[in-house]
């Protein structure tokens, strides 16, 4: 499974359980006497741990894939079907280090300038064609080509020459030196035999793929359910587990009811569902749970246009106002922990020295009155030239976190004289509206990290216009520079120094409070064996889970 | 007659212009354009493909042009291809989701009927009995019931707790390995709770409707007539009473047609029903235009339709109004 280094954002709804209020609230059926079901299976350790291939895996995902070609979609569902399906020329490894896909190895020249990849001679796609270096070249092609609706060309086109010189060597060249350029080509490698010269914006492929991953295409029923089965003939070896089924669950309560009864093997737990609603022993005995950080951080970030924010002590006295660990403990039941800058805690481009803003009132009431910002007129609301210290935070619509987070630093917020309001907006809206025209004073929103570090289009100040992502309008030179250079820098230890720094300026601008890092909670039934925990997670081995043969529960 | 119904035919048209101009119009009021949603955020878009993908959506053309090249599809009875990144013909979309739907309410509305016509005779003519006052209440419960939570709830203790009924979806994993008979009663299973929570919050208007008119009935002088020639209590209220109370309940059918193909968002997200109603939603959400405009028009269809049907069965029930047309 590649993982996608996409810098998105991550708008999935969260939607808290209703059943504590429905328990409180209807007695009556307690009067109901009803029969206990008996578990249908007696889950037990099986004692038998030499894999066995059998059984399906179904997994809940809260929203219908839309395109199983991964260079046409951006959605989470998509992607996680498509990744089974696909392989890219390389991916990260359980330790989030690159480790070869398709490639069986790959060099990078020493002025960065040129990536040459040698390509498996094993791999057949799904319908038995042999795959080769021409259905790399073609993937390029069309990536680049204006007619292809995909939203992943940037990258490719910095390539300036791209080769394929015999059937399992693949050579491209770059203008500049792009260090972000190597994890590019973890994308999906599509098939050129079935594609070429087809219109791949309607390509039957879309709705029934042909792959060279682990898992091959068997039927997709809209709204219902994607079934896979193993590709026998995979060239790292067959995977144990025989099908996986996604069944599209779109509410997240009944997804974990479904989960309880036994209809579905796998799925994300909110943090509430995690923290208070799996302790009961049938669950315990049934089922394993997981717990990591999650390769995204919600923040607040302030609009540096706006004269208030323009002041660095107004945005670290913000800063300190607010208690990230009340909101991790609040709004995430302390399944996360306070962010502190825009990597991952414990990945490798994380700077560890950045020191805390804890939480400091006190601080925060001095830094304000520093900067000019004082109750000069006495209505509880600082002041500074008539103008009152009060702006909007906006968010999204549908994320019960963001909202949640947003009313407990309005409060914190009050208590330092700073009048916070909260506006809630649709998605499209927030967007269109306020965020890409720069129509706002702070927002609550959240990135997906990148494993690659390359932070360039979220923080270089050329990203500042309309529609960049660099919407909060962050300049400083010493930034770009070092954005530039860590783009252009292959070395680890070099760029980590780089990166290092950088994370250094933010911390002292504080452009972001950044807020938490949550942690992603998945489950997973008992009778699967082989599920290793590790830095990226744990779908690294998939191909090696197995349920013993006395546990399995599907046969077909 | 007939000609009666060619004018109501003929007078659709403008209507149905009228309903697509206005929904057209108001779309497209609505902040953000299908093509935000994969291009906004997105480092690895370039600004060219905003232009070229409204360019393909033909987005990039004033409205009224656009507008006009939708009706024109339209009446080639072509809907045109949804802007989601599946790009399917809206039609294919909509008539994959259709029968479920359809399915559901149709056997929703039935027990509705089935349930309710019952309590609202019991109800008027036994008025401010036990049994008129506990349906009272009890379909007033039912009419203040959230029916998200009562599904959570019934699928929590029948579902899971139980073990009686599957909790969600309309087939089984293995459907497809089970014989016609078993198939059938798969599918029974998986919608009875479905069934029973929609109907359960529809009970309360069509009882009380059906009570109020049988308790105008009963009043009328050919009642009195009837009861003063020694029919029994019976014939009364079954033959002479119910038929003339049952008369605007044809309207309320005919108000129903458009809602057959409506599903509820909210419903069909906690029972994973893939229906209209979640299709509309995310329609709706991903600004994707053509499928809205498709469902607004066949629902538009409906209303007229299913309008025009409760006139003319009322006029083929009641000879007065037969008379007057």
């Amino acid at each position: 499974m590649s993982h996608r280094t996409i810098f998105k954002f991550t708008s999935e709804p969260l939607v808290l359980s209703r059943r504590l209020i429905i328990w409180g609230l209807l007695i009556m059926v307690l009067l109901m006497v009803g029969c206990r079901q008996q578990d249908v299976l007696l889950e037990k350790e099986g004692d038998d741990t030499t894999p066995v291939p059998g059984d399906t895996i179904i997994t809940g995902t809260i929203a219908d894939a839309s395109n199983l070609l991964p260079m046409l979609s951006t959605d989470s569902a998509s992607t996680e079907v498509s990744s089974a399906i696909y392989n890219g020329l390389i991916r990260y490894n359980k330790d989030l280090e690159f480790e070869g896909d398709l490639a069986e190895s790959w060099q990078v020249s020493d002025d960065g300038l040129e990536i040459v990849f040698h390509l498996r001679h094993d791999v057949r796609w799904h319908d038995g064609a042999p795959f080769t270096s021409a259905d790399v070249l073609f993937t390029y092609q069309l990536l680049i080509d204006p007619e292809t609706p995909t939203a992943y060309s940037e990258r490719y086109k910095q390539v300036t020459e791209a080769l394929a010189p015999d059937p399992y060597t693949f050579i491209v060249r770059y203008k500049k030196p792009l260090a972000s350029a190597l994890i590019s080509w973890g994308m999906g490698i599509h098939p050129k035999h079935l594609l070429e010269g087809q219109e791949i914006a309607t390509s039957p492929l879309a709705r029934a793929p042909i792959g060279t991953g682990p898992y091959r295409f068997v039927e997709w029923l809209q709204g219902e359910k994607i079934v896979l089965e193993r590709n026998e003939d995979y060239f790292e070896g067959a995977p144990y587990i025989k099908r996986i089924v996604f069944r599209i669950i779109p509410d997240l309560t009944t997804m974990f009811l479904e989960l309880q009864s036994g209809g579905l093997d796998k799925m994300g737990l909110t943090p509430l569902q995690y923290a208070r609603q799996t302790k009961a022993p049938g669950f315990v005995r049934r089922f394993n749970k997981y717990r990591y950080p999650a390769f995204s951080y919600t923040y607040l970030g302030y609009n540096l246009n706006k004269p208030m924010f323009q002041d660095r002590r107004v945005r670290q006295a913000l800063s300190y106002a607010i208690n990230k660990q009340e909101l991790v403990d609040g709004v995430l039941l302390g399944l996360g922990q306070p962010a502190n800058g825009p990597y991952k805690p414990g990945s490798w481009p994380n700077n560890a020295k950045i020191k805390p803003y804890p939480y400091d009132p006190a601080k925060a009431k001095t830094l304000l009155d520093e900067a000019g910002w004082s109750d000069h007129d006495g209505d509880g609301i600082r002041d500074k030239d008539g103008t009152p210290l009060a702006f909007t935070m906006i968010t999204n619509q549908g994320n019960d976190q963001r909202i949640k987070s947003g009313e407990i630093i309005q409060r914190r917020f009050q208590e330092i004289g700073v009048d916070a309001k909260l506006r809630v907006i649709e998605w499209a809206s927030l967007l269109k509206e306020f965020i890409n025209p720069g129509n706002f004073d702070v927002t609550i929103m959240a990135w997906t990290v990148p494993i690659d570090p390359d932070a360039y289009n979220v923080w270089h100040s050329s990203k500042t216009g309309p529609n960049g992502l660099n919407f909060i309008g962050f300049k400083n030179d010493r930034v770009d520079e070092l954005l530039e250079q860590g783009r252009s820098t292959f070395d680890q230890a070099e760029r980590k120094k780089i990166y290092d720094e950088f994370q250094e300026i933010l911390a002292e601008e504080q452009p972001y409070t950044f807020l938490f890092v949550p942690d992603s909670l998945p489950v997973v039934a008992r009778r699967f064996h082989g599920i290793e925990e590790a830095p990226s997670g744990i779908m690294h081995n998939f191909i090696r889970w197995y349920v013993p043969e006395a546990l399995q529960k599907y046969q077909r | 007659m007939v000609l009666y119904l060619a004018k109501r035919l003929v007078m659709m048209v403008p209507l149905l212009l009228g309903i697509t101009l206005i929904s057209f119009t108001v779309i497209h009021l609505a902040p953000g354009e299908p093509t935000d949603l994969q291009t906004d955020l997105n480092p690895d878009a370039g600004v060219e493909l905003k232009e070229r993908l409204r360019a393909q959506y033909g987005l990039d053309q004033p409205l009224a042009v656009q507008y006009g090249q939708w009706v024109k599809r339209l009446v080639q009875l072509d809907f045109g291809t949804s802007f989601s990144q599946d790009r399917r013909p809206v039609w294919d979309k909509i008539v994959e989701r259709l029968p479920i739907t359809v399915l559901i309410n149709v056997l929703s509305i039935a027990l509705i009927l089935a349930v309710s016509i019952p309590i609202g005779i019991l109800s008027a003519t036994r008025r401010n009995s036990t049994f008129d006052r506990l349906t009272t209440l009890f379909v007033f419960i039912g009419f203040a019931t959230p029916s998200f939570w009562l599904a959570l709830l019934l699928m929590d203790y029948l579902g899971v707790y139980l073990g009686w009924f599957p909790i969600s979806g309309i087939k089984s994993l293995g459907h497809e390995y089970l014989t016609g008979p078993q198939q059938i009663w798969d599918v029974i299973h998986h919608l009875m709770l479905p069934i029973l929570v929609s109907a359960f919050g529809g009970l309360a208007g069509f009882s009380r409707y059906m009570r109020s008119n049988m308790l105008e009935v009963v009043q009328q002088d050919y009642i009195l007539t009837a009861r003063a020639k020694g029919l029994s209590e019976k014939i009364v209220i079954g033959k002479h009473a119910l038929r003339n109370a049952l008369l605007p309940l044809i309207t309320l059918l005919g108000l129903s047609v458009p809602g057959l193909i409506g599903g509820s968002v909210i419903f069909e997200s906690i029972f994973a029903i893939p229906g209209m109603g979640k299709l509309f939603y995310d329609g709706v959400m991903m600004r994707d235009y053509p499928l809205i405009m498709g469902i607004l028009v066949i629902g538009a269809v409906l209303t007229l339709v299913g309008n025009l049907l409760a006139d003319v069965g009322y006029a083929l029930a009641d000879p007065r109004i037969r008379n007057q047309s």
